[in-house]
């Protein structure tokens, strides 16, 4: 290159020259959109009237955006935004796959039921303490963590999502809110830092923190970087996260204090975002290592899910026995990450799509439970079935969907984690999944004997005129009905399921949608 | 020079990792603090340590010519610094409300969510 005349720059080897097409903003619309509809909650915060009716509707137009996103990804493959132009691995990258596009969606139908259900259980004080902003920034934080497609950047979303959530954590600031809190805090800040600290050995590793870049090369650094290492350290993080045997019990901890809505979002959203990150990382980035530390990944998972089984089956608040259910369901999924294959992979995706929708479900069956029967305890709750048949019979199909019964949407993926546990001959893991089964029939079946179907022992102070709101009623029935729909039709969700699978076990078309003209 | 930082970002992960396993929250919270300094520096390091050069290609070339500390892990930090400043208030916050709320500062003592004498569940109707 000559010296003497400054040579303008070549800028079609680093930028994006040609303007994105319009259908690809849908990448990083669910994002923007959720922050601006938060940032005009925050600007009307003397108009706390008009917050629940924005914060519904926003959250609708999130669920329309994840839907059309979905279309766009099943119609064209996975779609790369970047930021600023800049091309990867220089730019940070939005790259929506079928499996962000499925746990987008689903988040935002649960944040839009959790909106609906709130409009019952938030009270004016709650909305002043900006219940809504913190629910749209978490939303922003959870969607950001399922699309984007740069490891920092996913550390970002997960500090913003946890920030939201310590918000909403202690809204009512009651003494159990702030015990909870105290543990809920703690951990979660650990396990952040320590995704930290290994995001920081990555790149040390790998000098990229593109997804994309990293799965590239990670076959060729094996011998080289410590990836066994960094592995570990992202199962652990991420382990952390989702509440995984022996670092769950910030969980059972903290996830009965907060308001009913709060917990339904809780354990609809934030755990399963540790999964998917685990899912994402060991699957599609590091899929040798995983192969590796499959063993203690598949050891961690069936003592999960029977600690979750059998903390449950000791409790007597309805709550609590929720928050440990919550953990069995996580044990349930790490399996699957441990099998692996489309078989596994597919069955922890599925299984975590449907525990979303049915632990939201429960924790708002829970709350309408305790308004009715005027505590959360299973020592005083009871004959709600003679009361209201409806809502109980409600509940049963929860209780079914939970424990894995068909034909509910719990029993699809149940039977694709023990068919791929018993085809790589891990027969214990399929036992223990079984086991896990027949313990939560238990815990389910036990739990409604005594809320539902015993009798009240004094039938003489009975509230009879307590009805139940529409605003708890709809969101209930409304994900009631999409649990046994896709217990009933599963075939349509399953071979997106399995071809989401197979994209994060051979991501070709991944890596192309990030580098279109091959390596650079 | 990375050695002596290495050693040093051990120190820390070190003094962080006992503090979090104490039972006092105040300490708990020092132990957050220098955890949150630990990983920053451990971060700084894996970006090259040099001294006085300035990552600045000169105007005649395309990339630069000597070693000069990457940029990337420094701007890392700042967003890690931001975000650990803004969580380590927060705690700092909840931390004082606890031991107003619940009058002590002791988590083994922190059982109001989780009571010790809790009955058992009720064993048949």
């Amino acid at each position: 290159m000559a010296a003497s005349t400054p040579s303008p720059a070549d800028l079609s080897a680093a930028l994006v020259l040609e303007p994105v097409a319009s259908a690809d903003w849908l990448v990083i619309l669910p994002v923007a959109w959720c922050l601006a509809i938060g940032a005009l909650l925050v600007m009307l915060r003397r108009q706390i009237d008009w917050h629940p009716y924005i914060a519904v509707l926003g959250l609708a137009g999130l669920v329309l955006i994840d839907v059309l996103l979905l279309r766009h990804v099943l119609a064209s493959g996975p779609v790369t935004m970047v930021m600023g132009r800049w091309l990867p691995p220089f730019g940070i990258a939005f790259t929506v796959d079928l499996t962000g596009a499925l746990f987008a969606l689903t988040a935002s139908v649960v944040a839009l039921a959790g909106a609906i259900y709130s409009l019952a259980d938030i009270n004016d004080s709650g909305r002043r303490y900006g219940f809504y902003p913190f629910l749209m920034l978490l939303m922003a934080g959870v969607s950001g963590a399922f699309l984007t497609g740069d490891v920092f950047n996913l550390y970002v979303w997960f500090e913003v999502l946890l920030i939201s959530s310590f918000g909403l954590i202690v809204l009512g600031s009651e003494r159990e809110q702030i015990d909870g809190a105290v543990k809920y805090g703690f951990l979660n800040l650990v396990a952040t830092t320590l995704f930290l600290i290994t995001t920081g050995y990555l790149y040390a590793s790998f000098g990229t923190l593109n997804m994309a870049d990293i799965a590239r090369k990670a076959e060729g650094l094996s011998g080289t970087a410590p990836l066994m290492t960094l592995t570990a350290l992202f199962v652990l993080a991420f382990g952390m996260k989702a509440a995984a045997f022996p670092v769950n019990f910030w969980l059972p901890a903290s996830y009965h204090t907060p308001r009913v809505v709060v917990s339904a979002l809780f354990a609809g959203l934030l755990t399963k975002v540790g999964i998917y990150a685990l899912i994402r990382i060991t699957v599609m980035l590091l899929p040798l290592e995983r192969e590796q530390l499959s063993f203690v990944i598949a050891v961690a998972g069936a003592l999960t899910m029977l600690v979750g089984a059998f903390g449950a089956l000791a409790q007597s608040d309805f709550r609590r026995m929720l928050g440990y259910l919550v953990v069995s369901g996580i044990g349930s999924i790490l399996a699957g990450v441990a099998v692996g294959g489309p078989g596994g992979i597919g069955g922890a995706i599925f299984y975590a799509l449907h525990s979303m929708l049915v632990m939201t479900a429960l924790y708002f069956a829970s709350g309408v439970a305790a308004k009715l029967g005027g505590s959360f305890s299973l020592a005083s709750l009871a004959g709600l079935y003679r009361r209201h048949a409806g809502f109980a019979a409600l509940t049963l199909m929860l209780c079914f969907a939970v424990s894995g019964l068909p034909p509910f949407s719990g029993f699809w993926p149940k039977v694709m984690l023990v068919k791929a546990a018993l085809d790589i001959g891990a027969w214990w893991l399929a036992a223990a999944l079984l086991v896990t089964g027949f313990l939560t029939t238990v815990v389910t079946g036990r739990f409604f004997l005594l809320a539902y179907w015993r009798d009240r022992a004094d039938t003489t102070d009975t509230p009879h005129s307590v009805t139940i709101s529409p605003a708890a009623l709809l969101p209930l029935t409304a994900l009631t009905m999409l649990v046994l729909a896709i217990g009933l039709y599963p075939e349509l969700l399953l071979s997106t399921i399995q071809s989401a699978a197979a994209g994060l076990g051979e991501p070709s078309a991944y890596l192309n949608s990030v580098f279109p003209g091959g390596a650079p | 020079m990375e050695a002596w930082f290495a050693l040093l970002v051990g120190i820390f992960f070190t003094v962080a990792i006992y503090l979090l396993l104490s039972k006092y929250i105040i300490r708990v919270l020092l132990g957050v603090a220098i955890l949150g300094n630990a990983v920053n520096l451990l971060i700084f390091t894996g970006g090259r340590l040099t001294r006085g050069v300035p990552p600045v290609i000169p105007g005649h070339q395309d990339a630069l010519t000597g070693l000069a500390a990457n940029a990337l892990p420094q701007a890392l930090i700042l967003t890690a610094i931001v975000i650990s400043f803004s969580f380590f208030a927060f705690l700092l916050v909840l931390a004082w409300r606890a031991y107003e709320d619940l009058q002590t500062d002791n988590t083994d003592e922190m059982r109001v969510a989780e009571p010790k004498d809790e009955p058992a569940p009720p064993l048949g109707y």
